[in-house]
């Protein structure tokens, strides 16, 4: 089996300031660290490696720096890492960026089949969640989002069987390979890479391509170009000035307390209806 | 795993990269490990780069290190509650390139160090903490690290790991540290627009300012603040022994946050988002702290080695000097084919002590000994000097003669003729 895992390098958002004059983003000094939801899905892809010794493949597009967040990657003990950099991929937006790893995949493909592409289940830079829908509608590949566990994968009958998170509950989902898989945060950690993986990132020669390599004709589908996205404005909320409200009853006893801070829960915001996963009805 | 470097080096801040870019650059297998996420992520922002020593090491460094501002004042102030009484200098000479002292982020720079590094061909391993030494006897043959298969052999091992050096501690290369013999440092930095900046400290362009100070902003304990301007932010910080902070149940951050509201230091951060809250130890006992730096198969470097001046706050200079010697002795040994053991390596501190590393600290060797045991100079001192000025310059109809009069039985009734005699001494006696 062989399985893609994509990543992007972002520059650590709990660390980003805004300048407090201009209003805009202050990038500067701001460390780049590998998208943490990405981490989710890689680990879920070594998961995977260890029960099946699939192959992993690491695939990244971004500035040359993205090389770091290939590395620690290959650390974790992806096998390969493919870093797909050019001035033309810049400034690109989900469109563009998905037109360009769809093709790169399908260069990746040309050498070993891939059946399985994993992503987070999105970024921290950008909270769309749409890179991962992207790759599979132009590769036309089945896309299983939120992903929280994967129960099977039968590569004898080419399919494979996972828990999806929804509102309301959980579904298992069950489609053919290839697919793409966006996986849900929180659902493992990532391993602590040994000394040997450790030495072997450090020295792995990448495999890097630009444009013409990934085998790209038309420009007008990447970076800037590509990208139909206008970011209109940037600025930081106002904070909001609500304040807590404070619950109060008459008894002041715990069981007072707790019925009446339910009540009021509850008529703010209705129970889900949950339409999905009958068994949790019943339960609720 | 059989992995065999010439050299390791333990530690990435600038005695680690000195030493290893050095050794690299002529030919040796260098294994650089560091525990942070990445070269400088341990490291306290907002710094000052002294040209000189890093200039030995990479003489072009200026085309691409990130430098904030280059320096072109200096100024040095004794602070009471509400005054400080202070001294400049300033001169356009500091800007003339090429430029002698600049602030940097520490942060940044470390990062554009250790790609010099890895550039010169050292394999830098990160996110991995040496636990402990290998030794075969007495001899050093290698390092163990927190990772699986983490064992590492090497002909020598360069201990680089800062002021703390558990690993020193733990192979018995030397004693704990006194609580007297560092002191606690924290740091903040306040983003600030260039503008801003360039109009407060009254500099244009890539000028800037430090201000050294002293006084009551320590609140008796001994210590020094620092304020330094760097492009778009302002690093201000203190820090006194750590055996004073013990004593006097006083928290570091209390104390910055004093020295922040003085009414000579606020206006200077009006306005600025604080961002980088940061403690650290500096090592200040000098001299007659430095432990025993070289053995079989290992030496120690920068702050491992207490190699800070503090009368001049220099330590990021001292720590690269040291760390290019360390690799210049291996260097030399190797092509004489002669082994790595303690009676060669003596050679590294005798190139120690013929630089200006160590000529420094012994001349200060003193010094900390005497503050330590006259607080005066952090306490009194201040008081009077501002009372004095305070004194003279305000004109309220007495004449100047009974003003003189005045102060100089301040000083009197401070410290008695003896004590301020003594006093005078003993300084004289430190930075003599
Ligand atoms: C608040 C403050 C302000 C200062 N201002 C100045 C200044 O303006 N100018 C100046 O010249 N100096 C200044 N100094 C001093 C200067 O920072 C130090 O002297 C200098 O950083 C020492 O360099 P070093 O390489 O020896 O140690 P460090 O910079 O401390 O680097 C040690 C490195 O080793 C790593 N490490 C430690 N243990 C291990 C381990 N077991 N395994 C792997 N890695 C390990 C650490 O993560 C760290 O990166 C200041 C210090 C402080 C605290």
């Amino acid at each position: 089996m062989h399985i893609l895992v994509c990543i992007k390098q972002v520059p650590d958002s709990a660390q980003i300031r805004v300048h407090p004059v201009t209003n805009t983003i202050m990038r500067q000094g701001v460390p780049a660290i590998v998208n943490p939801y990405d981490l989710v899905a890689l680990e879920e892809a070594l998961r995977l490696k260890d029960r099946t010794s699939a192959r992993v493949t690491v695939l990244t597009m971004g500035p040359p720096q993205a090389e770091s967040a290939l590395r620690k990657a290959l650390s974790f003990g992806a096998d390969e890492a493919i870093l797909l950099t050019d001035r033309a991929f810049a400034g690109a937006d989900t469109l563009a960026t998905s037109y360009a790893l769809a093709a790169a995949i399908r260069k990746i493909r040309d050498d070993m089949p891939v059946d399985l592409v994993f992503t987070g289940k999105q970024t921290i830079d950008g909270d769309t969640a749409q890179v991962g829908p992207g790759i599979a509608t132009r590769l036309g590949m089945q896309l299983l989002t939120y992903v929280s566990r994967i129960d099977r994968v039968d590569l004898e009958r080419g399919e494979i069987t996972v828990q999806r998170r929804a509102e309301g509950g959980v579904q298992v989902l069950r489609t053919r390979l290839p697919a793409v898989i966006t996986v849900l945060e929180g659902i493992n950690e990532m391993r602590f890479a040994t000394m040997p993986d450790m030495f072997r990132a450090a020295r792995y020669g990448l495999t890097v391509w630009d444009r013409e390599a990934a085998g790209i004709g038309d420009v007008t589908k990447i970076g800037l170009k590509g990208s139909p996205t206008v970011v209109s404005r940037v600025f930081a909320p106002t904070p909001r000035a609500q304040k807590a409200e404070i619950i109060q009853t008459q008894s002041e006893q715990p069981d007072d307390l707790v019925a009446t801070l339910l009540a009021k829960m509850f008529t703010k915001h209705p129970p889900l209806r949950a339409a999905i996963c009958p068994r949790a009805v019943q339960r609720t | 795993m059989n992995e065999n470097f010439d050299v390791i080096v333990v530690g990435a801040g600038p005695s680690g990269n000195a030493a290893a870019y050095t050794l690299a650059r002529s030919g040796m297998r260098v294994l650089q490990i560091e525990r942070g996420e990445y070269p400088g992520s341990k490291n306290v922002q907002g710094a000052i780069l002294y040209a000189d020593a890093l200039e030995r090491i990479i003489p072009d460094f200026r085309e691409d290190a990130p430098l904030e501002r280059h320096l072109i004042e200096q100024r040095v102030w004794m602070l009471d509650d509400t005054s400080y009484v202070g001294s400049a200098y300033r001169s356009a000479d500091f800007s003339k390139p090429p430029f002698n002292r600049y602030t940097i982020i520490r942060a940044q720079f470390d990062k554009w160090f250790s790609q010099k590094v890895r550039e010169a061909g050292v394999l830098v391993i990160c996110e991995t903490t040496v636990t402990g030494l290998l030794l075969d006897g007495q001899r050093v043959v290698g390092v163990q690290t927190d990772r699986a298969g983490g064992s590492i052999y090497a002909d020598a091992v360069i201990l680089a790991d800062g002021v703390n050096s558990q690993l020193a501690r733990k192979a018995g290369f030397r004693p704990e540290i006194e609580p007297r013999e560092v002191a606690l440092a924290v740091k903040e930095i306040h983003f600030l627009p260039e503008e801003t900046i360039q109009s407060r400290f009254n500099v244009t362009g890539d000028e800037g300012v430090v201000i050294e100070m002293a006084g009551k902003i320590t609140q008796g304990m001994v210590g020094t603040g620092f304020l330094y301007t760097n492009k778009e932010s302002i690093a201000i910080g203190v820090g006194c022994l750590l055996s004073d902070f013990r004593k006097q149940k006083t928290s570091p951050y209390a104390l910055l946050d004093r020295m922040k509201a003085h009414p000579a230091i606020a206006p200077l951060l009006a306005g600025g988002e604080m961002k980088e809250y940061t403690a650290h130890l500096i090592p200040e006992g000098g001299y007659h702290s430095i432990p025993p730096i070289y053995g079989d198969g290992w030496l120690m470097v920068g702050d491992a080695g207490m190699f800070v001046n503090g009368v001049h706050r220099e330590g990021s200079n001292l720590a690269m000097t040291t760390g290019r010697l360390a690799a210049e002795t291996l260097i030399a040994l190797r092509s004489e084919r002669k082994p790595f053991s303690a009676r060669n390596l003596a050679r590294y501190r005798a190139s120690l002590d013929e630089s200006f590393v160590m000529r420094d600290l012994r001349k200060y060797k003193n010094l900390p000994r005497i503050v330590e045991k006259n607080p005066q100079f952090f306490t009194a001192y201040p008081e009077l000097m501002n009372k004095a000025a305070h004194t003279l310059i305000s004109v309220d109809g007495v004449d100047k003669k009974a003003k003189e009069r005045a102060i100089r039985q301040r000083f009197v009734a401070a410290r008695s003729r003896l004590g301020l005699l003594g006093d005078f001494f003993k300084l004289w006696r430190a930075f003599e």
